[in-house]
């Protein structure tokens, strides 16, 4: 019985960083390229090699910061956390210790309808460890690409009562960075790797009980699934009157369990100590102000404001704004037509139906901003109908051509010219005689029969609303 | 005593130094004598002075996001004990 027990959930992420380089040397920091080609004598940890810290990385932790509303340390300064294994070189990790470029931090999160804040005690800057190949039984292999790759760790205060509640943590934090740019948000290329701390305690008690630690779980339903399994796994072990210990788990995607981490140094012993190969960092208020500056419009500032100033609804701002590229379209959409609810709609429907067809990225989609503004345009001014456009859309999108060329091609323009349209229902009307009977007999029904014809007599093009009041007159014998 | 022969064990441990009985009992020796030395320091006030971090007056040493020369893969391995399919090898770790 889980509900016996109160969960507490903290959670440490590492972002890794879209810099071009490496946070101490100028080695690539490519995915994928051959094992130990981007390396030199920096990230091999060799002797003498001196680490020059990557200026980008300082700023994309100054961005992270402000956009989780944290303090920016005026003056931090990097540590070394010493510990002995394969993938580190050096014999040790060069992170930020007693001085994190940032503290005191919030996240808000909304979870059943409530806003809860969650807080973020600091993130700070570190370098990645080299990559460890498990592939034989009597040897590993080490491929140090990844040393030296740039990393914030964010690390979140003891807040999360819930699976849920730290999902939603994650998916916000997740939102941000890639907002931001400094995380291109891949969690299964490792760049959004997440450790939680899970305890549980009996309802009411003011200690924390014993934490055990999940390691690396790279995806959102893995990490829910791995806390649930871990509650239940320690509420067991209270409930039969035993203590959880303090350890690392592992968690096993195939099996949905988890197993202690045993072979690490069991006494983390990092005797942590100021690096020093590199000098303090000072970071000045103008340097803040520039990067707030920087700053693009966050999530939570772009669904306020396209509710409060476009007049559309929550749900269609949220959808709409999940993405910074969707929401960057659908702005210069609305900047070009003006109806928010239109745009919007197109936006979330046909286009989205087009994007997740192709498995093509809104940056590279065929239709652009400008052309779609110029297909609506046309619904507007009642050149078609809602249901043609979406047949001009899917021509633009194969021909990467503009909507009016493909109406002229296609012969597609809406007909509102009342007599075309009257000429087309006299002849349905003539080849229908008995319909017409019985219509005026009475059976309504036969309204939508006499519509379909028409429009298929005007090859759809017909402007329905023409269309209806027309037939209606003609069919009253008027 | 500043220091005793477990925490001396303790830290050859973590150094990976595997020490003899008599070079423990000289270090523990040694290493108490150090400390005891250093301990002067405590006779200062220095409650009011920010921690040093770093021996030279220098702060703000960066580098641009700008891809420099890596030495590549040969040349990263020239030097490894034991090398295959274009990484280190290394002992079996077992996580």
């Amino acid at each position: 019985m889980t509900s016996r027990y109160e969960v507490v959930i903290g959670l440490e992420v590492h972002v890794q960083l879209t810099t071009a380089t490496k946070i101490f040397c100028g080695c690539a920091t490519s995915f994928g390229s051959q094992p130990n080609s981007q390396t030199c004598p920096v990230c091999l940890g060799l002797p003498g090699a001196l680490p020059v810290l990557n200026r980008k990385v300082v700023e994309y932790g100054i961005k992270t910061g402000l956009a989780t509303n944290c303090s920016i340390a005026p003056r931090s300064i990097f540590a070394r956390k010493n510990y002995f294994y394969p993938d580190l070189p050096k014999g040790y990790q060069i992170s930020q210790f007693e001085l994190p470029i940032c503290e005191h931090g919030r996240l808000d999160i909304e979870i059943d309808g409530k806003t809860k804040s969650i807080g973020i005690t600091r993130i700070h800057m570190e370098e990645d460890a080299g990559k460890l190949l498990h592939d034989s039984n009597d040897s590993s292999r080490v491929d140090l690409n990844r040393a030296c790759t740039p990393l914030l760790e964010v690390v979140s205060e003891p807040d999360m009562r819930s699976s849920d509640e730290a999902i939603a943590y994650l998916k916000k934090l997740h939102q941000i960075v890639v907002y931001l740019g400094v995380c291109d948000g891949n969690l299964e290329e490792g760049s959004f790797r997440c450790d939680a701390n899970v305890s549980i305690r009996p309802w009411g008690q003011k200690e924390f009980g014993t934490r055990a630690e999940l390691k690396n779980i790279n995806s959102f339903r893995f990490i829910k699934q791995a806390i649930e399994y871990e509650i239940e796994r320690q509420a067991d072990i209270l409930n039969e009157g035993g203590t959880v210990i303090q350890e690392t788990r592992l968690f096993d995607t195939a099996s949905g369990t988890s197993r202690s981490m045993r072979g690490k140094e069991q006494a983390h012993d990092y005797r942590y100590f100021p690096d020093p190969d590199l000098v303090p960092l000072i970071v000045s208020e103008d340097w803040i102000e520039q990067m707030r500056r920087e700053l693009p419009e966050l999530p939570e500032t772009k669904i306020a404001r396209f509710v409060n100033e476009l007049g559309i609804t929550r749900y269609d701002a949220e959808v709409l704004a999940s993405d910074r590229a969707m929401a960057e379209y659908y702005d210069s959409l609305v900047a070009l037509n003006g109806n928010a609810k239109l745009c919007a709609n197109w936006v979330m429907g046909e286009l989205q139906r087009a994007l997740n067809d192709t498995g093509v990225a809104i940056v590279d989609c065929p239709v652009s901003s400008p052309m779609l503004a110029a297909l609506l345009k046309r619904i507007d001014d009642n050149t078609l109908s809602n249901k043609i456009a979406k047949t001009v859309f899917d021509a633009m999108w194969q021909s990467g051509k503009e909507a009016d060329v493909i109406i002229e091609e296609q012969g597609l323009k809406q007909v509102t010219d009342t007599s075309a349209i009257e000429a087309a229902i006299d002849e349905v009307m003539a080849a229908n005689p008995d319909q017409v009977v019985e219509y005026r007999g009475g059976k309504d029904k036969l309204m939508g029969f006499f519509v379909g014809q028409v429009m298929r007599a005007t090859k759809g093009k017909a402007n329905p609303q023409a269309l209806n009041e027309l037939l209606k007159k003609k069919l009253a014998g008027e | 005593m500043k220091i005793n022969r477990e925490q001396v064990e303790h830290v050859a441990r973590l150094a990976r130094l595997a020490l003899s009985e008599a070079e423990l009992d000289t270090l523990t020796v040694d290493m108490d004598a150090i400390l005891g030395y250093v301990e002067k320091l405590d006779e200062l006030d220095t409650g009011h002075i920010i921690p040093t971090a770093h021996a030279v007056p220098v702060e703000n040493a960066f580098r641009e996001d700008v891809i420099g020369t890596s030495i590549g893969t040969d040349k990263a391995l020239q030097n490894a004990p034991e090398a295959s399919d274009s990484c280190f090898v290394v002992p079996k770790v077992i996580e």
